[in-house]
Formats: structure tokens, sequence, C-alpha cells
């Protein structure tokens, strides 16, 4: 018994330490925000002797012709249509592929998940190409119309596990008291498949809002930039001198995601579980 | 009766119809695209110009900026995967146990993950190993000499293979599952002969989550493959392309120097690489994932 119990502090002590490790920076991020030059650079010290308060409204208002809020505003008019339409499109199509047996079935679902294989980098060219024919580059239109068309592979097959493990009497039941498919899927299921639909949105708002390579090939004009465009913009902007409100837009930027992950930590672990992909 | 089941044969089909159409628009269309397009010399100005295996041979021959991010993307393909994924084994064995204020350590260590690839992380990572830098810093506390962390390119690389390892939290929750669903009764059984936690380790609990880490490499592997906003912004590439990823390179020819043709050429080539490397993990697969249905379902 003494044996496992020491066992137990050893777990804590090695946890407690490891979890140190990995929040530190996050830690030290939060509060250089708040540090003079001087104390941001050569110096160990977490906290720092004296605090400048002015780093989050300086860096917020921005250096050039747009601030923060400008980038912010810009972020949610791309992603939270791209949620929306992921998490719809995605829903249909778990559906169809986890309740009805169709020709070809078994073909697509596995060209499905091999598209969960399929690199990035192989496609985008192309689709950059064919972005600029459609006249869509410097618009969000990239990010947004291909959500509608259920195009991430990782969210259906996550909602496919979800709805696998709703028992289909409830569809039948439904069935019988009159419902079609498609108010089985609205009355039926959905209200049962909440946690697994805010994991798809919660992920998909996270990954968008920190996608950095998509916005900086599809988003060319100052006016339209996102959060981490406007981030990398001040990081080069700023010509030395106030480093913690590069720091301080940087806390900003990732506040969204920390808030939605806190407040829905039990549906990612949740959702990560059964899929568990990316990252 | 009959008519109604024929048309019933079709609804699936209906739900699944928005996926497929984004395949062929989004996916199958440009895959093939781009494979046509890696046979050509295009600048988005001018008509794609035909020019055959020529984009291949330049690649291969004549392209020192190819065979050096060939050469960084897979020294920080096989040093971050792997220490990336032994880590967040280790953490899930260790989070596996029963023990008060699990829930947060397991926040805490998914945090970085969540945030990971984002430009705000990149900045802080910028910050932290500068020469002047806190982790400096840190060490000096303890008498090691400064690093130049992310300035030597003997180092640089190593520094954004950290970055990486950081996040192991998406892996870290995929082991943790599996752990959960191995059955006490084979550790009872394990510590009845007498067998050791290591040895516990070694024989029930690596075994039994080899095809998760089957998984958690391929995946894992593919993304890293593809790094880029680490080394776009905490180095550009450098110093002396010492953190020239491959993604890097594909970016410079596609979106600063609008070779087209070129990049789709590198894409494929990639894309190859990706390919055999995948391959030789399945095909290798069989003789160390273990299925307890004996391989039958796979």
């Amino acid at each position: 018994m003494t044996h496992a119990s020491s066992n137990k502090w050893l777990s804590y002590a090695l946890l407690i330490l490891l979890g140190f490790v990995m929040i530190y920076p996050l830690l030290w991020l939060f509060v250089s925000s708040f540090k003079t030059n001087q104390d941001i650079f050569g110096s160990s010290k977490l906290f720092a002797d004296t605090y400048v308060w002015n780093s989050y409204s300086l860096g917020w208002a921005g250096t050039g012709q747009y601030g923060f809020q400008h980038f912010f505003v810009n972020t949610l008019k791309l992603v939270l249509p791209t949620v929306v339409l992921t998490i719809v499109s995605s829903v249909i199509v778990a559906y169809g592929f986890s309740r009805f047996t169709f020709p070809l079935r078994t073909f697509l679902f596995s060209i499905m998940m091999a598209t969960l294989m399929l690199p990035d980098a192989t496609v985008m060219i192309p689709r950059y190409i064919l972005f600029n024919k459609l006249g869509w580059l410097d618009t969000y239109l990239p990010f947004i119309v291909p959500s509608a068309f259920a195009t991430s592979a990782f969210f259906i097959y996550m909602l496919i596990q979800f709805f696998r493990g709703l028992p289909r009497e409830l569809d039948e039941s439904a069935t019988i008291d009159g419902c079609n498919s498609f108010m089985v899927l609205i009355r039926v299921l959905l209200p049962l498949c909440k946690p697994a639909l805010f994991s798809v949105g919660i992920f998909q708002f996270i990954w968008t809002w920190n996608d950095f390579f998509n916005s900086i090939i599809y988003i060319s004009s100052v006016k339209k930039f996102t959060v981490s465009l406007g981030l990398r913009l001040s990081l080069d902007a700023s010509s030395a001198v106030s480093w913690n409100q590069v720091l301080a837009m940087s806390v900003v930027s990732v506040v969204p995601c920390i808030v939605l992950f806190f407040l829905a930590q039990k549906y990612f672990v949740e959702g990560i579980s059964t899929t568990g992909l990316k990252g | 009766m009959a008519r109604k089941k024929r048309s019933f044969r079709y609804i699936g089909l209906i739900y699944v119809l928005p996926w497929i159409l984004g395949l062929l628009i989004f996916q199958l269309y440009p895959f093939i695209a781009s494979f046509y397009y890696s046979l050509t010399d295009y600048n988005m100005v001018n008509a794609p110009k035909f020019i055959g295996l020529d984009n291949y041979k330049r690649i291969f021959m004549n392209d020192p900026g190819f065979t050096q991010a060939l050469k960084v993307t897979s020294i920080y393909v096989v040093l971050a995967v792997p220490v990336k994924l032994a880590f967040a084994l280790f953490v899930a064995v260790v989070l596996s146990a029963k023990l008060r204020a699990i829930n947060l350590f397991r926040t805490i260590y998914y945090l970085p993950s969540i945030l990971g690839g984002s430009v705000a992380i990149s900045v802080l990572w910028r910050f932290l190993f500068m020469k002047e830098g806190v982790v400096n810093s840190l060490l000096a506390n303890v008498g090691i000499p400064s690093i130049d962390w992310l300035g030597n390119p003997d180092i640089a690389l190593y520094t954004l293979g950290l970055l990486s390892v950081w996040q192991f939290g998406s892996s870290m929750v995929l082991f943790l599952a599996g752990i959960q669903q191995i059955p006490s009764d084979l550790y009872e059984a394990g510590s009845i002969d007498g067998a050791s936690k290591t040895r516990m380790f070694f024989k029930i609990t690596v075994p039994l989550l080899t095809p998760i880490v089957l998984f958690n490499l391929v995946m894992q592997m593919v993304n890293a493959f593809q790094e880029f906003t680490g080394a776009f912004v905490i180095t550009n590439g450098g110093p002396m392309k010492s953190t020239y990823l491959y993604a890097l390179k594909l970016y410079e020819e596609a979106f600063t120097f609008f070779k087209m043709g070129y990049a789709s050429a590198l894409s494929w080539v990639l894309f190859a690489i990706i390919m055999v490397v995948t391959g030789i993990i399945f095909k290798t697969s069989n003789r160390w994932v273990y299925y307890e249905d004996g391989g039958k379902t796979k």
C-alpha cells in the first residue's frame, strides 16, 4: 500500500513539473505582454520590476491604417460562416454514410478515408488557380465555399462514429410515426448529437481562426487581413521599439481559442479520442 | 411498395452528394490538374506551356534548394515525429492513473496543441529562443552558457522541432483513450505473475496500443512533411537555409515566383515521398502492430 501511495506522489510530482514546463511559455507570453523591453529580454524572471499597462490599448490600435479590431471582425466574417457550413454539410453527409445503404457506399467510404491522408500540398496549387479564375482571390470565399461541401473527412468520420453509437430503433420508431428521413435527422438525431456538433464546430473554429497558410496565400489586401496576418504584419513592422505590444496582440489573438477550449474541453477530449488526427 | 423501396436505395446517396461534389471539385480535380500543371511551364499570366518532364528533371538534377529542403525536412520528420509520439505515450501512461485533478492536467497538456499552428505561438517561440531570450536566461541560472537557438544553423531546426514536440497533446489523448480500453485483468494477471511495472508497460500496454501508434505515426508524419507556419514566422528558413522546410520551398516557388508548374511538380514529388513512406509503414506494420483479432478485419 505504501508502495502504491509513493507511486502516486511520484506521478503527481512528475505531472506538476511537466505541466509547469508545458504551461510556462504561455504564462511567460501573458506576463511579458506587460513588461518593458529590458525585462522581456535578458531576464529569467517570470515577473518584472516594472509593468506597463498600455501595451494592449496601443497594440490594439495598431500602427498602420487598420487596427486589430478590424482584423478581428475580418476573422469572424471568415470563420463563422465556415464553421456553420462545416457543421451542416458534415452532419448531412455523415448521416448518409452511417444510416443508409446505397450503391458504391463502401467504395465511397474508403475514398473518404483515403482523403484523410491526402497531403494538402498536392491540391493547393490547382485550387489556387481555380479560385483565381473564379475571381475569389482576396475574398473569404476560398474558405467558406469548400466548407459547404463537407471537404474535411476528419469531421465526417468523427460524426459517423458518433451516429453509430445512437440506436437505430430511434430512427425506426420515428419513421413509423410518419417522419421522413430528413425529419428523423433533424428531430430525433440532431438533439442527441449536440456534443459531437460542438466538437466539430469548436475544432473548425480554432483551426480556421489560427490558419495562417491559407490566409497568406488567399488574402492580399491589408483591409481584408485576418488576425494571423495582422499579427505577422505587426511583427514585421515593429522596429524593435514596442515588443510588448506584439506580445499583447499575440495574447489577444489566442484568447478566443483558449476561452472556447476551456468552455468546451469535455467535448474536445471526447471528439479527439473518437478520431483525433491533426495537431 | 416496390417503387418506394427503389427510391429508398438512393436516398443515402443524396445525403452524401455534397461530399461527392466537394471531392470532385476541391480534391479530385485539383489532384489531377496538379499533375498536369507539373508537366507545364505556367506563371498564371500566360497559358500553361507543356514541357514534359523538364520540371522533374530540374528538381532532381539542378535545384540545390530542393536538395536542401528535402534534407532538412527528412531530419525534421525523422526526429520530431518519434520524439513527439514517445513523449505523448509516456505522458498518457502517467495520466491514465486514477489521480485527483487529472482533468486539469489533461487540459494543460492539451492546450499547446490547440494553439499549435497559430502565428501567436510562433511569435512566442521566437521570443523565448532569441539569443537574449528567456530560455537562455533560465539556463544561465544553472550555469549553462547561452545558446544561439535560432541563429545557429546546427541548432535552429531542433528548436523548431521542440515546438512540434510541445504540441504532443492530440496524440496523447488518443493514447489515453487506447489505454483506457485495455482490460484491467491483464494487468492484474501480470502483477500476480510478479511482472514489474516496466515489464507490463512493454509486454501489455505497448503491444495493445500499436494500432494507435500506427495511426498517430502516419497522421503526424503527413503533417510534419507539410510543416510551414513555424519555419516561416520564426526563422523564415534560415539561418543558412537550415530550417528551409519543404513547404517553404513550395510556397516560395508558387506564391513568390508564381512558377506554378514547377511548384506543382514539387508538390507531386512530396506526394510520392509521403506515399512511399506511408506504404513502408503500412507494409511493415503487420510485423509490429498487434491486432486482437489476429489482423482479420484489417
